[in-house]
C-alpha cells in the first residue's frame, strides 16, 4: 500500500533517531558489562546473546547468571530471574492503553510486550500520549529495534572482550546505566509520576534489604500505590 | 562446539525468558480494555514508575555484580554530579551522563581504593 508507506515510514524513522544516541549507547555499554559477566559465570557466547534476546530485562538476566554460577537448582534460577523482572507487569500495563486503539489484534500487543524494557518504556510514556495513536506502534518498533540491536551487539562484544577490559573500564561501563536512568527519571513530568519516583527511590533499597527476591514487587505495591492514592487525595482537594 | 550442546544451560536460558514473558503477557491480558484517561491507567503508571525508580536506586545503593566493587561514596558522587550538571545545563541528558560517569571514572582510577 504505497499511500500508507510515507505515513508509516515517518514514525519508524523518528523512533530510530530517538533511540540512536544516549539510549543505544548506554544499553550497548551495560550489555558489554553483562556479556563479560555472563562469560565469567560460565555461559557460552550463544546462550549469553540468547538470554538478552529472550529475557530482554537486565536484572532478571543478572539474577540468572549469578545463580547459575552458584550451581543453584533450575527452578530456583528461573524463579529468581522472573521475580527480578516483575516490573514488566506494571510497565506493560501502563503502556497498553496507548496501543489498544492502534493495535486491535492482540497478537501485536504480545509482540509489543516482548520488546518492552526501560528505554522504550520511558520513550513511549514521554512521547506517546502526544502522538497520533496510529504512529505509536511504528515509533515504538523503530525505537525498540535499535535498542535490541545494540544490546545484542553489546552482549556479544562483552563476551568476547571479557578479561581483556580492565576492572576500571568495566566498572565505568556498568555505571553508565544507573546514571542515565537516574536522569531519565529525574526528568519525570506530572505530580503523580514524580511522587512515585521519589517514593520508589527510597523504598527500592529498603525493601531489597527486607527481601532480595520480592523487594522490587513490594516497592511497586507500597510506593506506587501510595503515590497514586496521595495524588488522588490531592486531586480531590485542589480540584 | 561441545559447549553449544549444553542443554541444561539452554533450558535455563529459555525458561528464564518464558518466566519473564509471563509478566508481559499477563499485562496484555489484563490491560486489554484500559483507556489512557482511566484511574486504572494512572495507578499502573505510578506502580511502574515506583518499581523502575526503586530498581535504579537499588542498583546505585546496593549493587550486584561488578558495580559492588566501587565504594558507595563514589557511586553517590557520580549520581550527584550527573543530576547537578543535568539541571544546571537546562536538562541536558548527554552532558549530565558524561559528567557523572567521568566523575565516577576519575574517582576509581585516581583515588586510592582497593578496586
Amino acid at each position: 500500500m504505497p499511500s500508507n508507506y510515507r505515513n508509516k515510514g515517518g514514525p519508524i524513522a523518528r523512533g530510530m533517531i530517538d533511540a540512536i544516541g544516549m539510549p543505544a549507547l548506554t544499553l550497548f555499554a551495560s550489555m558489554i558489562g553483562y556479556g563479560s559477566m555472563a562469560r565469567e559465570a560460565g555461559l557460552t557466547l550463544w546462550t549469553s546473546v540468547a538470554s538478552t534476546a529472550l529475557t530482554w530485562g537486565l536484572p532478571g538476566q543478572i539474577a540468572m547468571i549469578e545463580l547459575y554460577a552458584l550451581g543453584a537448582p533450575v527452578l530456583a534460577v528461573v524463579l529468581a530471574s522472573s521475580a527480578a523482572n516483575a516490573r514488566f507487569l506494571p510497565m506493560v500495563l501502563s503502556v497498553m492503553p496507548l496501543f489498544n486503539e492502534a493495535l486491535p489484534r492482540k497478537r501485536w500487543r504480545y509482540l509489543v510486550a516482548q520488546f518492552m524494557s526501560l528505554n522504550p518504556w520511558a520513550a513511549i510514556m514521554r512521547h506517546g500520549p502526544g502522538m497520533n495513536p496510529a504512529d505509536r506502534p511504528p515509533y515504538y518498533a523503530g525505537f525498540a529495534g535499535v535498542c535490541v540491536s545494540s544490546a545484542l551487539l553489546g552482549t556479544g562484544i562483552g563476551f568476547v572482550l571479557a578479561g581483556a577490559l580492565s576492572r576500571e573500564v568495566t566498572l565505568t561501563l556498568v555505571f553508565l546505566n544507573p546514571v542515565f536512568f537516574t536522569l531519565v527519571f529525574a526528568d519525570a513530568r506530572g505530580r503523580a509520576a514524580i511522587m512515585a519516583v521519589l517514593a520508589g527511590v527510597v523504598a527500592g533499597p529498603l525493601f531489597h534489604l527486607v527481601s532480595h527476591d520480592w523487594g522490587l514487587i513490594l516497592t511497586g505495591a507500597v510506593a506506587g500505590v501510595g503515590a497514586y492514592l496521595t495524588d488522588r487525595v490531592l486531586r480531590g482537594r485542589h480540584g | 562446539m561441545a559447549e553449544f550442546l549444553d542443554w541444561r544451560l539452554w533450558g535455563i536460558v529459555i525458561l528464564c525468558g518464558l518466566a519473564t514473558y509471563i509478566w508481559r503477557a499477563l499485562a496484555v491480558v489484563v490491560g486489554g480494555r484500559v483507556s489512557p484517561e482511566s484511574e486504572a491507567f494512572k495507578l499502573f503508571s505510578c506502580v511502574a514508575y515506583a518499581m523502575v525508580a526503586g530498581l535504579i536506586s537499588r542498583m546505585v545503593m546496593l549493587p550486584e555484580g561488578v558495580l559492588a566493587e566501587a565504594p558507595l561514596a563514589y557511586r553517590l558522587v557520580g549520581i550527584g554530579v550527573a543530576v547537578t550538571v543535568f539541571f544546571a545545563m537546562r536538562r541536558n541528558l548527554a552532558a549530565g551522563v558524561f559528567a557523572g560517569v567521568a566523575a565516577f571514572a576519575l574517582l576509581i582510577v585516581f583515588a586510592h581504593t582497593p578496586v
